[in-house]
């Protein structure tokens, strides 16, 4: 009986929140590699529908995944990983070349523009409750520019963070 | 522990700098920032370099490496060009990517008839994962002219202290990653070492000063 309404409340909870937080993914891309390149980094703008927290990151294209932070100190490139990534509610963060990105390391397979990335993105909420989203992120061909994450405001995805959904590439990258 | 000397070996050689610097370090500045740097805060200065001028320096004056395809190389077998000179590695998912990205833009805006007057050096600073098949591979990837150095990490060492460019290892999970000075140097077609093009550059600026580095040779 105690057992059935401790499982009771949680259902109820957890509903209530996945009713609620939002993360909207625009403008995902990932640089592509050549064959013997293990690394890379993927980029997007990430914004909540309430403050949350990005913990985690997991790809099956490769066997690591951090966040990063990227600095310039008197010149120098740096570059670390961090904990996690605060999202205030509503607004807009960039990971961006120059700021904060996705590596992906010890990658199982190089990456061709136009192939596409999978990618989970694990948040925690207010709560410290954490939910997962799943996305599908394009590769922009090495040496095809800088920021290839052209907007395009028509085409950015929403997912509720309940559901594991398939989220289609935000754009297209012309090869 | 590299930090203290970085900022003290970073100084500028140019005497009309100096005093600009001076003050800068009075103030407690870091002598390298872009406010401190008259030339690149003004930006608009048409008779001066966008970058930072390093003309008479007495770094950055050659290397002996291998090139990708382990022909011996130096910069005199670049003579007559303008070389744009570069550090870094090919794990790196941000700066090297992007300078080269940028130097791809340089080319298309200098366009056809300077273009082959530029070429574009890459100096892995990570030998061990950079092999010449990697590095070959990587710069076709951008562009086809571009040319990858690499050596022993004795060899990259001794060749980064003489540029003064500061690279180090640093773990991150169950691997690494490469801090790493992500200054462009520009050579004039003389062998000459003259400016120092910062990474927040754009591509704009770079091809002002590569044209600049063209003209006068001509004149
Ligand atoms: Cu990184």
């Amino acid at each position: 009986m105690k057992k059935l309404l401790i499982a009771s409340i949680l259902t109820i909870t957890a509903g209530a929140w996945a009713q609620t937080v939002t993360v909207k993914v625009e403008g995902a891309w990932v640089r592509g590699t050549v064959a013997t390149q293990k690394a890379t980094g993927a980029f997007m703008r990430l914004t909540p529908s309430a403050k949350v927290r990005l913990v985690s990151v997991s790809s099956a294209a490769a066997g690591v995944a951090e966040i990063h932070e990227m600095s310039m100190e008197n010149d120098v490139m740096k570059m670390r990983q961090i904990d996690g990534l605060d999202l205030n509610a509503g607004k807009a963060t960039e990971l961006k070349p120059g700021g904060f990105h996705i590596m992906l390391m010890d990658l199982k397979a190089p990456l061709k523009g136009g192939d596409s990335v999978p990618m989970t993105l694990t948040f925690e909420d207010a709560a410290k409750k954490t939910f997962t989203q799943d996305l599908t992120v394009s590769v922009t061909a090495l040496g095809k520019g800088k920021a290839p994450n052209a907007m395009k405001p028509d085409m950015k995805s929403e997912t509720k963070s309940d559901m594991k959904s398939e989220m289609k590439p935000e754009m297209e990258h012309k090869q | 522990m590299p930090q203290k000397s970085l900022l003290f070996e970073n100084r500028l050689g140019r005497t009309s700098r100096r005093s600009a610097l001076k003050a800068c370090v009075a103030l407690g500045v870091v002598p390298w920032l872009v406010a401190c740097d008259p030339l690149v805060s003004s930006g608009a200065a048409s008779d001066g370099f966008k970058g930072i001028d390093i003309t008479g320096a007495d770094y950055a004056r050659d290397f002996a490496l291998v090139d990708f395809n382990g022909a011996p190389r130096t910069l005199a077998d670049y003579r007559g060009q303008v070389v744009m000179l570069y550090f870094g590695f090919v794990q790196c998912p941000d700066v090297c990517p992007t300078a080269l990205a940028r130097a791809v833009e340089v080319l298309q805006l200098l366009g056809p008839a300077a273009a082959p007057q530029v070429q574009l050096l890459f100096i892995t600073v990570d030998p061990e994962r950079d092999t010449p098949a990697l590095l070959l591979e990587y710069m076709a990837a951008f562009d086809p002219s571009f040319v990858a150095m690499t050596g022993s990490l004795a060899q990259i060492k001794a060749t980064a202290d003489a540029f003064r460019v500061y690279f180090k290892k640093v773990p991150t999970g169950s691997t690494y990653t490469m801090d790493h000075t992500a200054l462009t140097y520009l050579f004039d077609p003389k062998g000459q070492i003259r400016v120092a093009m910062r990474h927040e550059q754009t591509a704009a600026e770079y091809a002002a000063d590569i044209q600049r580095l063209l003209t006068e040779d001509e004149a």
